[in-house]
């Protein structure tokens, strides 16, 4: 699993800048049948957080209705560098996290 | 399904009888909601929905959401839950949030069976639930296996 975060190279303190998360996951609904005609378990990635420096920024319950290799967009405001981190687990127990260093200017 | 989400489940429907306004839920996704809201009124407004007016295909629809909120310490958007009137399991995502996101705004993707209305369920600081929500008309679902 691979995911992939996108924010400004640096960033002015306490003034929201915007980032941009992709995560590569099928997000099977299970209620897909594949050639064979068996259906296809369900695996969703049912929990996502986002930490800043170890403080949670936002976490999200996800469900089915979520599309395949989920994007998230979404602002964040720092007080001083440091470095955002993506989690997520999904229905199989398979989960990882990305980090990324913000600077600020 | 996590013990504690079956005990949160068990709180709700607790709380179902409660009075909910009528007008501003989604068609047949009352019960879900209600048990979400804890059976809170909900209050139109403060919640912007953007998505496309039309998607040709419901695997992967995006939209954007704008909560009117200065998102402070004292005055923030506490969670976020987007509902579908028409998918299979109405609750598509629920997210709880935090002052240091700074802005109200936040945009995914949806996979959506077919036309619908898509509803955002706002809970801000001070308790209080508005939402918001929008039409979209999708040309190709994404459920066509499940029938």
């Amino acid at each position: 699993m691979v995911a992939r975060i996108h924010i400004p190279e640096r960033v002015t303190r306490d003034e929201p800048f915007e980032v941009r998360v992709l995560i590569q996951h099928p997000m099977e609904t299970g209620y897909r049948f594949d050639a064979d005609g068996t259906a296809v378990a369900k695996n969703v990635i049912h929990t996502l957080t986002v930490h800043f420096q170890s403080q949670l920024v936002w976490r999200a319950q996800l469900g089915t209705g979520v599309a395949a290799n989920p994007y998230f967009q979404f602002w964040l405001k720092v007080p001083d560098s440091g470095e955002l981190r993506v989690t997520w687990l999904d229905d199989q127990n398979q989960g990882a996290s990305e980090s990324r260093r913000v600077r600020v200017a | 399904m996590s013990d504690r989400r079956q005990v949160i489940w068990a709180l709700a429907s607790m709380a179902a009888g409660a009075p909910v306004s009528a007008q501003v839920l989604p068609n047949g996704y009352e019960d879900s909601i209600r048990r979400l809201t804890l059976g809170q009124t909900v209050q139109p407004g403060r919640v912007r929905v953007q998505m496309p007016r039309l998607a040709d295909n419901g695997q992967s629809v995006p939209i954007q959401v704008t909560v009117d909120s200065p998102m402070t310490a004292q005055d923030h958007v506490q969670r976020l839950v987007v509902v579908s009137d028409r998918n299979p399991r109405p609750v598509i995502a629920s997210i709880e949030m935090q002052p240091s996101m700074g802005k109200a705004d936040l945009a995914l993707r949806l996979r959506l069976n077919g036309s619908q209305r898509v509803w955002v369920l706002a809970k801000m600081s001070d308790e209080a639930w508005w939402s918001g929500h929008a039409d979209v008309e999708v040309t190709e679902s994404a459920c066509l296996d499940a029938g």
